[in-house]
């Protein structure tokens, strides 16, 4: 039945640190590489070397300009992929109980024998999260590799998703979100992760950190803590330069930044 | 949203099927005999039509049983129980008419509140996505009753009440259309919430993912088919709903009822079109489109 469970045992997801990502898509590459190889259908390319290419991705690395009311436009990298809600509308949807969300750990996942491809799911999800495979005519998700963070035949530094294990910047946390005490529920409380779209209702267990604020580019005082340090020595000239910066202030304009 | 011909030819043509069931359960018009397997072949070829047609936008239809299965919890599959148990009753009360002349009032009334309930599913499916802020409302279902309720009424050759349902699925139409026009602002869900970045400043979408479009860009942004709103929209009103209550008031208004029913499905249909190609999918504001 697509009933979604009233609590999980777990609430495993993602934390995603949007202050260090830097926008370079490995983790878009790495988790179709393996989500293509391993479980359930291929995620499929239309045309990928052809003129008009298109396919199936299960994480989408978008950027935004944040322009505030003052100060520089500030860029941010912004990687999407399924929050796995626990309150999942695409779950409930569902006609043929193919969604589902697992009382373990609490991932929302695809029995991709039993769906229609009727792509209601993607409708009711606020996130872009799900995406039809047009050759395989199901509907495809991030299953948060389920095939690897339990997987005894991989090293231990392996057993999380691929997305986490190839960040090359350390943007992308896995954890339990359910368990205050884990690193990532402790991250979310330093940090002050937050939900997308909180009106929507879907309660995400995914969380994303916002970016610190960025050091000022005019800063009102010191332009660098070791200025005091660099104050010329001295600070009127003697001898030869003296003389001459004596006789140039009696030229007619004065000194620099004095003049009319 | 991508105003997929399959859905569109399905909600337009099992609505008016299941609205002419209504009636006929009814016992409006009460018919027996030949006139009546008429009347019943018209609704079985409007409501299963409609229903084949939406088989074809699944991407694994010979699964399509399954959707049996979830009716504690989706309006779709909800939708598919309602529809069948309406047109397996409206079969038996239908063969009492033609075969055997009588009318089993009791199949007749269970039947009407069946059709009654596929037509409520179909539009629930819709309006319970609060993804979609323009469906998501009670107003939805609304429209879709009334809409199956006067097409039904126009088939049944029910002209007075046709009188009446067609200028009010009007009226509803039009009030549809104003707070749908306003539902996503007022959804509280821009950019902003989307991002969770909102309150930084202002949020535009710099880079998309990828260089080329998507699953999600044609499925939930459709911004094409929203140039010609206003036009279609007075097609709507005119040919749906006004045209035909004018032909009904003409002499010899039965003549004229096959015109008013082809109008008024024409406009329905330009209607559904708009339904689809004007609502806008949350998903959209990730790529800063609507």
């Amino acid at each position: 039945m697509t009933d979604l469970p009233t609590t999980t045992d777990r609430k495993l997801g993602l934390v995603i640190d949007l202050d260090t990502c830097v926008g370079c898509h490995a983790c878009v590459v790495s988790c179709k590489g393996w989500n293509t190889e391993n479980y359930g259908a291929p995620l499929s390319d239309q045309d990928p070397y052809g003129a008009d290419p298109t396919g199936t991705f299960l994480n989408r690395v978008h950027s935004y300009e944040i322009q505030p009311e003052t100060g520089p436009a500030q860029l941010v990298h912004f990687p999407k992929s399924c929050l796995h809600c626990e309150d999942a509308p695409c779950v409930t949807v569902c006609p043929t109980g193919a969604s589902y969300k697992r009382v373990e750990d609490g991932i929302v996942l695809v029995n991709e024998s039993d769906c229609i491809g009727c792509g209601l799911c993607a409708w009711a999800c606020p996130y872009g999260a799900r995406e039809m495979d047009a050759a395989e005519g199901v509907m495809k998700k991030c299953t948060l590799c389920v095939d690897r963070i339990y997987n005894e035949n991989l090293p231990q530094e392996d057993r999380v998703p691929a997305c986490v294990r190839t960040c090359p910047a350390g943007a992308r946390h896995f954890g339990d979100l359910g368990d205050p005490d884990s690193d990532v529920s402790r991250l979310v409380a330093e940090r002050g992760g937050m939900d997308l779209m909180p009106e929507q209702g879907t309660k995400p267990v995914n969380q994303y950190l916002p970016p610190r604020p960025r050091d000022a580019l005019e800063p009102a005082g010191d332009v660098d803590v070791l200025a005091p340090y660099l104050e010329p020595v001295a600070s009127e000239a003697r001898g030869f330069i003296g003389w001459l910066d004596r006789a140039l202030d009696r030229l007619p304009g004065g000194r620099d930044g004095e003049g009319p | 949203m991508h105003p997929a011909p399959s859905v569109i030819v399905f909600t337009t043509l099992s609505g008016l099927g299941f609205g002419l069931l209504i009636w006929l359960g009814a016992g409006q018009p009460a018919v027996t005999g030949w006139t009546a397997l008429a009347f019943f072949v018209i609704a079985y070829l409007l409501a299963a039509g409609g229903l084949v047609a939406s088989t074809f936008h699944l991407g694994r239809p010979e699964r399509a049983p399954l959707a049996f299965t979830q009716w504690r919890t989706s309006w779709l599959s909800r939708e598919a129980w309602a529809s069948v148990a309406a047109l397996v009753v409206m079969c038996l009360y239908g063969a009492g008419l033609v075969f055997f002349g009588e009318r089993y009032a009791w199949l007749g009334w269970a039947g009407t509140a069946l059709s009654l309930a596929t037509v409520l599913c179909t539009a629930m499916i819709y309006a319970q996505l609060r993804t979609v802020p323009r469906w998501h409302s009670a107003l939805t279902p609304a429209l879709f009753l009334v809409i199956s309720l006067a097409g039904g009424g126009l088939l049944a050759g029910q002209l007075q009440a046709a009188l009446l349902l067609l200028p009010l699925a009007a009226a509803l139409q039009v009030a549809w259309w104003w707070r749908g026009d306003r539902a996503l602002a007022r959804s509280g869900t821009d950019m902003g919430t989307a991002t969770g970045l909102g309150a930084r400043g202002k949020v535009r979408a710099f880079e998309p993912p990828h260089t080329g479009t998507n699953y999600l860009l044609r499925e939930f942004v459709h911004e094409v088919g929203r140039r010609h709103a206003r036009r279609l929209r007075a097609l709507t009103l005119g040919l749906g709903y006004l045209a035909p209550a004018l032909l009904i008031l003409l002499p010899f208004a039965h003549v004229w009822a096959v015109v008013a029913v082809a109008l008024h499905l024409t406009g329905v249909a330009a209607g559904r079109w708009l339904f689809f190609a004007e609502a806008e999918h949350v998903v959209g504001l990730y790529y800063g489109k609507r």
